[in-house]
């Protein structure tokens, strides 16, 4: 067992943990933040993203004990019921969800994917890496790693726009 | 309440709170990860030990030996379940393989073992320190190898496996336009994002399943089957399902194995499966290998259709019943369907969203394509030509209960502007993108399911809907809430919805796209009670009063539901229950797809630029969450069309790609704009909703939109899905990709 101490959520939690815990399965299993979703658990579908130090992860494909004094946003941070973040509310108006099981993973990815394109990261389908511009395609390149089988895509991307102030395409 | 003649005006009617787009009423709770799936219920089961479910390593044979002695010796590990412990097991109706195997074996990955430890990661690592000795047999994995061997199956969900009218043989040898070709489709996997997981609890003699489900009432008598205890001990519970797509219609080995592991370690397990062991140790849409012939005059009117389609399951399976929409969808006096199954020891082949009709469609919509090109008639005219108001197997006694085909057509064609395609393909350019439109007809069956409720109002004038009812994502919750309060005259903020407990009556479940209809009508039963209570009670005669604003009202006169339902509340329960409606008339739902690819010329890529289409599936319960529904189904038609597939390695018997990164499912950057127009339509035979099923519609067809918009494009016409880049670029020359 190994002591890990995480900020979680402005939180901090101390914790006693099998090395081989994932953050996912430390999330979890042991804080009973069930927010996170796992749906493959070897990094393919995206269920699991948190953000971590500021940028998004699979949280699937790492260990816990590797993240020993880092700051976790997970799903519950990023609001509540009662206190919606703009982009969860903007899920619901656009429906951008059906069975709901990679909603919160989407939207962690979306809200750190939006810092990325502020902080003018590229991608794939940038095509001026001087000036990274608010695109549906961007939107839906850099949104690629989180798998919505019911496929409720173009109403994801309408919500994050929405959220962003960025209004329809 | 019995539903054995048409509805007449009813208060659904009304429109104010159903038929309206509402967002999801339990969109708060899944937005902030406060919804609880099945493995997530620390709440109700704070000390469950963790499962890891092993399975076989061969398709088919015998387990020679076990030793399990490392594994029991390994750290944390409470137990573990085998065929030699688990006593006897019946099995489930539904479930054509054992959920555990052993000493013989059925199919790769089905499970033989369950290792029960303290945590997930001492149950994972013990699992890999059993030693199985395995006695392999040679199976049958291969569907062409097999088809000459397939055999009449029963019939079941589809009908009867065979259906003819006139003569087709004759009237297609006489056909001044022939159309004969062959389509293959894969083995595809359901790939629901939440994996197949159950915390299950024992309480003495009673079992709870804290589980992923479609059907609450199946999953119960087939764990009461299995486990050979009475159906009166278990209980299952499932609010939330994280996708479904008929790969959770039954009871699998995640709930199975929870409850022998339960009983034998004595506290609660939690068993998910590892998501690469879905697509084997579950269940999966067979391959289909299909035969269409076409005669039609020279204007492309059809005279004699056929549609044959082979598929494979284990023995005791049933068909892929491709050839079902070909008994409805187009006119023809001579026509012939056959469905004949193959045995295969793959893993189990059963529903997957729209069985029949997905892939049934992929081919049909094709072979009419290829038909409209032959006659020189545009393919929209071609199946406004051919549509038929009746059931054209029987005859026009059998006509349809409502059939929006052609306005769907006509409709979706104006709407996506489908005048600017271009007639002979490969004749559109952007830069090095090949442009081309291909559309297609959407037809999926109507079915309707028995399905009860009960309904109670409180002293507030609160009201609570009880249905063993599922959301897979399908929107449930709310269009139950709508019809609630659309009942009672009650705003939906007034109405709770508790769904997917088998204490609560038994509903139709989630499935075939009955679920929707089906489930809400028989909310509309419980409604109608309730509303006789409440006017009973106000002493009103029931056929005279109207319910508003919280109100029960006759004349001038009202009074508060609350008032009327006093401190103890006042519930009702019935079900609805379907006469033969279906039988007199054909019910199915219509639309119309079309789509728009641009295709590289150099790489052969194929990029969806649009999709769009207009469908008619009767009253549109909630316009939001049945769009969504609609889109998404479009979204797996195209995965269909371009990348989703099974490979099986016919040596060893297994689906070698079996996990997210292998088997290719869309992804945002595959799905652009889509369109949907939903075509008014009330179905008065259908239920007292006039509403029919949507959840299924918008696959049906999508796939072969996109395979004819390949085709306008490349002047390519493939016929073996998915459409690859390796398939186009083998017959590139001489087209326009060359």
């Amino acid at each position: 067992m190994n002591a890990v101490e995480l900020t979680v959520n402005g939180r901090e939690v101390h914790l006693q943990l099998d090395p081989r815990t994932s953050l996912l399965d430390a999330l979890r299993e042991h804080l009973h933040l069930t927010g996170t979703k796992k749906g493959c658990d070897h990094g393919q579908c995206g269920a699991c993203t948190v953000i971590v130090e500021g940028r998004r992860i699979n949280s699937c494909l790492t260990l816990a004990v590797m993240h020993d004094g880092d700051h976790v946003t997970t799903i519950e941070g990023i609001g509540t019921p009662e206190k919606l973040h703009p982009i969860q509310q903007a899920f619901i108006t656009h429906d951008g969800y059906q069975c709901g099981y990679c909603t919160p993973g989407q939207i962690c990815s979306a809200v750190a994917m939006l810092d990325e394109i502020a902080a003018g990261v590229p991608s794939h389908v940038t095509q001026d890496l001087d000036e990274v511009e608010f695109s549906d395609a961007e939107l839906r390149e850099r949104m690629s790693g989180n798998i919505c089988r019911c496929a409720a895509y173009p109403n994801i991307i309408a919500a994050i726009r929405d959220a962003a102030g960025k209004g329809k395409a | 309440m019995k539903f054995d003649t048409p509805a007449t005006a009813n208060p659904i009617d009304r429109g104010r709170v159903v038929g309206i787009a509402h967002d999801r009423i339990e969109g708060a709770a899944k937005v902030t990860g406060t919804a609880p799936y099945a493995y997530e219920r620390h709440d109700a089961a704070p000390n469950a030990a963790y499962g890891w479910i092993v399975g076989s390593a061969i398709g088919k044979g015998r387990i020679a030996a076990m030793d399990l002695r490392a594994a029991e010796a390994a750290p944390g590990v409470l137990g573990i379940v085998t065929h030699q412990n688990a006593g006897p097991l019946g099995k489930g109706d539904m479930n054509t393989a054992h959920l555990l195997g052993g000493p013989a074996i059925e199919h790769y990955d089905q499970a033989v073992a369950l290792v029960i430890a303290d945590t997930l990661e001492n149950a994972r690592d013990a699992a890999r320190l059993l030693r199985i000795d395995y006695a392999p047999e040679q199976g049958r994995f291969d569907l062409a190898a097999e088809r000459d061997k397939a055999a009449v199956p029963r019939a079941g969900f589809g009908g009867s496996a065979d259906t003819s009218a006139g003569d087709f043989d004759s009237a297609f040898a006489q056909a001044a336009v022939k159309i004969d070709q062959s389509y293959t489709t894969p083995d595809q996997s359901h790939a629901m994002m939440e994996p197949h997981a159950t915390i299950a609890a024992w309480n003495g003699d009673r079992l709870t399943l804290w589980t992923s489900n479609q059907m609450v009432a199946w999953g119960v008598s087939d764990m009461a089957k299995t486990l050979k205890i009475p159906k009166e001990k278990i209980r299952l519970v499932t609010p939330y399902v994280g996708g479904g797509f008929g790969g959770k219609l039954f009871l699998r080995a995640d709930a199975l194995l929870a409850a022998l592991g339960a009983r034998a370690v004595g506290r609660p397990v939690k068993v998910a499966l590892a998501r690469p062991q879905i697509p084997n140790n579950t269940t999966h849409r067979s391959a289909t290998i299909q035969r269409i012939r076409i005669g039609a005059d020279k204007d492309g009117v059809i005279d004699a259709i056929a549609h044959e389609v082979w598929s494979g399951d284990l023995p005791g399976g049933s068909p892929e019943t491709a050839a079902q929409q070909t008994r409805l969808l187009y006119r023809g006096d001579h026509r012939r369907t056959a469905h004949r199954l193959a045995t295969l020891d793959l893993p189990e082949a059963n529903a997957m969203r729209a069985p029949g009709e997905a892939v049934g469609m992929l081919a049909l919509e094709v072979a009419m394509d290829e038909l409209a090109e032959a006659c020189g008639v545009d393919p929209v005219e071609l199946r406004i030509r051919n549509d038929v108001q009746y059931d054209p197997e029987a005859g026009p006694q059998r006509p349809f209960s409502s059939r929006k085909f052609v306005e769907c057509l006509r409709q979706g064609a104006a709407r996506f502007g489908w005048d600017k395609r271009q007639p002979e393909p490969g004749r559109r350019r952007e830069g090095r993108w090949l442009l081309g439109m291909g559309m297609a007809a959407a037809f999926r069956n109507n079915l309707v399911v028995a399905s009860g409720a009960r309904v109670g109002v409180d002293a507030k004038g609160h009201v609570t809907v009880e249905t063993d009812m599922t959301d897979i994502g399908t929107g449930s919750y709310t269009i139950i809430g709508q019809t609630a309060a659309e009942m009672l005259g009650v705003p939906l903020e007034a109405v709770t919805v508790r769904l997917g407990d088998s204490r609560f009556p038994v509903s139709s479940g989630s499935g075939g796209q009955f679920g929707g209809n089906s489930s809400t009508a028989g909310v509309y039963a419980a409604c109608v009670a309730l509303r006789a209570k409440l006017a009973e009670k106000a002493g009103f005669p029931a056929d005279e009063v109207t319910f508003d604003d919280g109100l029960l009202r006759m004349g001038n006169q009202s009074q508060a539901l609350g008032a009327l339902a006093g401190p103890d509340g006042l519930w009702a329960e019935d079900k609805i229950e379907f006469g033969d409606l279906t039988k007199r008339y054909a019910q199915a739902t219509f639309g119309a797809h079309f789509c728009e690819v641009a295709v590289d010329m150099d790489t052969a890529e194929v990029r969806i630029r649009r999709m769009g289409g207009a469908f008619a599936a009767g009253r549109i319960l909630n316009p939001k969450s049945a769009r969504s529904q609609v889109i998404g189904a479009m979204t797996m038609g195209a995965g269909a069309a371009l990348m989703e597939e099974l490979h099986v390695d016919t040596r060893f018997g297994f689906f070698v790609n079996h996990d997210m990164a292998e088997y290719l499912v869309p992804v945002h950057a595959d799905i652009p704009d889509q369109d949907v127009l939903f075509v008014e339509e009330l179905d008065d035979k259908s239920s007292p909703m006039k509403a029919k099923g949507v959840g299924e519609l918008g696959i049906c067809g999508a796939g072969a939109a996109v395979a004819n918009a390949i085709y306008n494009a490349t002047g390519i016409r493939l016929r073996d899905y998915p459409l690859t880049i390796d398939k186009l670029i083998a017959q590139a020359e001489g087209s326009a990709l060359a």
